[in-house]
């Protein structure tokens, strides 16, 4: 009998380095603490330029959570903390991070991210984390011009994704792919609610469903659900994704197909976005003579 | 910019819009409220400008509820807040 494995959702923690950059040919380093609901990030820029970065779960205390991200993310660059001129929080545990030279809302830090990782020609950019989602738009520094955030619910989000591959015993990485695997499209369900998706995904499989069209329709509910915020807030060209579900290609293409127009695409860790222009800000910040 | 704040569900949408480049950061709207739906914030999307009215984090998910009792039967009258908006820089969308 095949081992039975429990953690579908777990998604894998990482750290990176700079293979070619050290940090002592570094004027300004600047660091940029994101605490999500799920996932913190810390990332580490010299002049604004990636130099490190760390991905990990959000734990139940914030500012153990930011000490351990910057902790990782500075392992093995044989560079300490206090080598790091300003640090900027951001997320929703910003306030906590208590190494932080200065809390700076995620929207900003999205917006600012975003237009690092995939070019000034970014103007629409929805950042989908793990317990909400924001629609923002942006002018070609980064600089945020209107934005909407739709926070009463973790629906359709990232902690949504993950209580559901648990549920269907899929791993949070395969469900993208999976999603594609049918034959057709199948009927929207009704609600993407992350109480009601065991209920509702147990109905659709009794009544024989196969697994991957609950998938697809899980994917397309949720599609639909940011699709609506984006629409509100008007569209303007080009479109990017950051966050954790930029990475799910079955929610991704479904966005495309109802917006109508593509996604920038990055090789860049899109989890990282909000990190990223937190440290720029900070760069910004120490140049301004304000850090 | 232009800042929305709310919520849709299944009864509506319901956002608060304040657009801070008309805003003046008077502050008036953040007296007049009388349930403390909006405060000012230190503006993080420019930080050379002045702190500037936002809804709180506490009623950005119930402003349907909240912002009810001020909301005019009759067409001609509209919210304190908005009345109090020189700039005319807050809207409500519902």
């Amino acid at each position: 009998m095949e081992k039975k494995e429990s953690e579908y959702w777990r998604w894998k923690e990482y750290n990176w380095k700079s293979p070619e950059l050290n940090w002592e040919d570094f004027e300004i380093i600047t660091a940029g603490v994101d605490i999500g609901s799920v996932s913190s990030q810390a990332v580490v820029m010299g002049d604004g330029e990636l130099f490190a970065y760390s991905n990990m779960r959000t734990g139940s205390d914030s500012p153990e959570s930011a000490r351990n991200a910057m902790d990782w993310a500075l392992k093995d660059t044989g560079m300490s903390l206090d080598k790091i001129r300003y640090v900027v929080g951001t997320g929703y545990g910003r306030v906590n991070v208590p190494f932080a030279n200065k809390a700076i809302t995620e929207i900003a830090c999205h917006a600012r991210g975003a237009n690092w990782m995939y070019g000034p020609s970014v103007r629409t950019v929805l950042d989908m984390g793990g317990q909400d989602c924001k629609a923002i738009r942006c002018d070609e520094r980064g600089k945020v011009t209107a934005f909407l955030m739709n926070d009463k619910c973790a629906a359709g989000t990232g902690r949504g994704m993950e209580v559901f591959a648990d549920l269907l015993g899929v791993h949070i990485q395969d469900i993208g792919e999976l999603s594609f695997e049918i034959d057709e499209e199948p009927p929207e369900v009704s609600s993407t609610c992350v109480v009601f998706a065991k209920a509702e995904a147990s109905q659709l499989l009794r009544e024989g469903w196969p697994k991957n069209k609950v998938i697809a329709a899980y994917c397309a509910a949720m599609a639909h659900r940011v699709f609506t915020l984006i629409e509100r807030l008007g569209m303007e060209k080009e479109f990017a994704i950051t966050g954790g579900i930029a990475k799910n290609v079955g929610v991704v293409k479904r966005i495309e197909r109802e917006l109508k127009i593509e996604a920038l695409k990055t090789e860049k860790d899109t989890q990282i976005a909000g990190a990223v222009g937190g440290a720029l800000f900070g760069k910004t910040l120490v140049e301004k003579g304000k850090g | 910019m232009k800042a929305n704040y709310g919520y849709k569900d299944g009864s509506g949408e319901y956002f608060i819009t304040i657009d801070t480049d008309k805003c003046n950061c008077c502050e008036e709207c953040v007296k007049v409220c009388p349930a403390g739906v909006l405060e000012m914030v230190p503006n993080d999307f420019d930080i050379e400008a002045d702190d500037m009215p936002a809804v709180t984090e506490k009623e950005r998910w119930k402003i349907k509820y909240t912002c009810a009792p001020c909301k005019p039967v009759d067409k001609e009258s509209t919210p304190p807040c908005i009345e109090a908006c020189k700039e005319d820089a807050i809207e409500h969308s519902w």
